[in-house]
């Protein structure tokens, strides 16, 4: 064996797209390759989680977790690699936040289970089976899945992380930093999110256009809205732009398709809870100080967590979605 | 003690200018209401971060108010408009959270209105009473859930 610093890429409950952005970083991945070892990726190499477990405590220099804690099984192989790496890498929103997941923390075990094995109008299950976490098949084979939590966690609710790097997925430049700075030694103090910490409108091309003081009398939607492409702030429009809210760093990449920011890279330091902290911004946009005036205008927004929450939800103040 | 043996936490946030002077009043007028209160005095309404409530929500309270300045009063001009759309705003979303709307309230409370401030401090802790309590903790603590 070479003695190239050893790696680990897992995914848990992601899309795939952290692994994508990992392949997508073309010739760049190359010299990630020359330089260290990949020793663990299920997604695109042969291994075993045996492989993991023998190797010594800390023998890996890094390991980039992209992806939820769903199931005990992910539970289970982020501290084995917590244990085995000498720094744990949350690599993509999911991993951070919770990500798209993350939403089903407005929903639980139960509810899940009951829509997709019992009523899902497709489905072709009579006796009602759901998965179970341990089965005897013929009376003689013991057969075991992992356990469906309740919850959708962020890894650092599970084990501790050293490094965040954000983005659903991460920018190739976002991931190319990271990586250089890890082979040239060069990483932040632990805790750090890789990503310069200032808002997305700081950098945003739109700038410009925003006015000092916004205000809107209703609540817009995109695909309501013709001018996307007019280069002026979606917030002026009364288009929820999570730029306020977010990290900079993607390179503005919904902005520059026209789309607004959905806020994929997280909050900066300061902000605890970036839906909140949208939600101050949005509220103090609202065009008038009258009770019913403002329940107007908010009546043109009937859901609050799909675009304050859709990449945060499990790293949100509140977390969960009572469920008696 | 109510007969069910339960006593509301309340965190109410009170703006130094205007509610705690009405706190102030009520306890020299020596107006009795309910100990289940406790205030945390703000320099404006508008201070009260979202993230405040929720996470007094979080911590285990079942309620949360928020006393500010009446309209035009407000010491710095507008706070306690903005304070008064965060809380439009914030109830729909603790809706979608299943957390009940009367868990939060707000009101104005001026430097003269003792009566007022203990009257709305009974009137929160009857309702909270009538709701119950929210026990934030149990519904984080999701992780092992029931049989399906
Ligand atoms: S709100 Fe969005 S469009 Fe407006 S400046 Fe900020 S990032 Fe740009
Ligand atoms: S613009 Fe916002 S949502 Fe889009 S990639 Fe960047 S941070 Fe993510
Ligand atoms: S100073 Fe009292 S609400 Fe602003």
């Amino acid at each position: 064996m070479s003695d190239k610093p050893k790696i680990g890429i897992y995914w848990c409950s992601s899309c795939g797209g952290c692994e994508e952005a990992i392949v997508d970083l073309n010739e760049t991945l190359l010299d990630v390759v020359a330089a260290v070892d990949i020793v663990f990726w299920p997604v695109a190499m042969d291994f075993k989680y045996e492989d993991v477990e023998n190797l010594e405590d800390g023998e890996l220099l890094a390991s980039f977790i992209n992806g939820a804690i769903r199931l005990s099984e992910q539970e289970e192989i982020a501290k084995l690699l917590r244990r085995k790496s000498q720094l744990v890498f949350a690599f993509g929103s999911c991993a951070i936040m919770g990500g798209i997941p993350g939403l089903a923390n407005m929903t639980n075990r139960e509810e899940v289970f009951t829509r997709v094995y019992k009523e899902m109008e497709s489905n072709d299950n009579p006796e009602n089976t759901v998965p179970q976490t341990e089965i005897l098949v013929d009376g003689k084979y013991n057969l075991k899945l992992p356990e469906f939590f309740n919850s959708v966690y962020p890894l650092d609710q599970i084990i501790p992380v050293d490094y965040y790097i954000p983005g659903c997925a991460p920018s190739p430049d976002t991931i190319k930093d990271a990586f250089t700075a890890i082979l040239e030694g060069k990483l932040p103090e632990k805790g750090t999110v890789l990503s310069p910490n200032k808002s997305m409108c700081d950098t945003c091309p739109r700038k410009e256009t925003k006015p000092d003081k916004v205000e809107i009398e209703k609540f817009t939607r995109p695909h309501q809205y013709d001018k996307l492409d007019d280069g002026k702030c979606f917030l002026e429009a009364g288009i929820i732009c999570m730029g306020p809210a977010t990290r900079g760093g993607c390179g503005e990449r919904c902005i520059n398709a026209n789309m607004p920011c959905r806020g994929c890279y997280g909050p900066s330091n300061n902000v605890k809870d970036q839906g909140l902290r949208m939600l101050s911004v949005l509220a103090s946009i609202i065009k008038s100080d009258k009770e019913e005036e403002i329940a107007e205008v908010l009546a043109t927004l009937p859901d609050l967590i799909g675009p304050l929450y859709m990449y945060g939800l499990p790293s949100s103040i509140l977390f969960h979605k009572r469920i008696e | 003690m109510t007969e069910t043996g339960f006593e509301p936490k309340i965190v109410a946030f009170v703006c130094n200018w205007c509610s705690y002077v009405g706190a102030d009043i009520a306890g020299s007028m020596k107006l009795k209401y309910t100990p289940n209160v406790n205030l945390i005095r703000v320099m404006c309404s508008g201070r009260v971060d979202p993230e405040f409530i929720m996470e007094a929500f979080r911590g285990g309270a079942d309620g949360v108010m928020v006393l500010g300045c009446h309209p035009g009063d407000c010491h710095y001009i507008e706070g306690n408009y903005n304070t008064l759309k965060r809380y439009s705003m914030l109830k729909p979303l603790l809706d979608q959270f299943n957390i009940e709307q009367d868990r939060l309230y707000l009101d104005w409370v001026s430097a003269s209105e003792g009566e007022k401030f203990a009257r709305v401090m009974d009137e929160m802790n009857d309702r909270i009473t009538q709701l119950g309590p929210l026990n934030w903790d149990k519904v984080i603590d999701t992780r092992q859930g029931g049989e399906v």
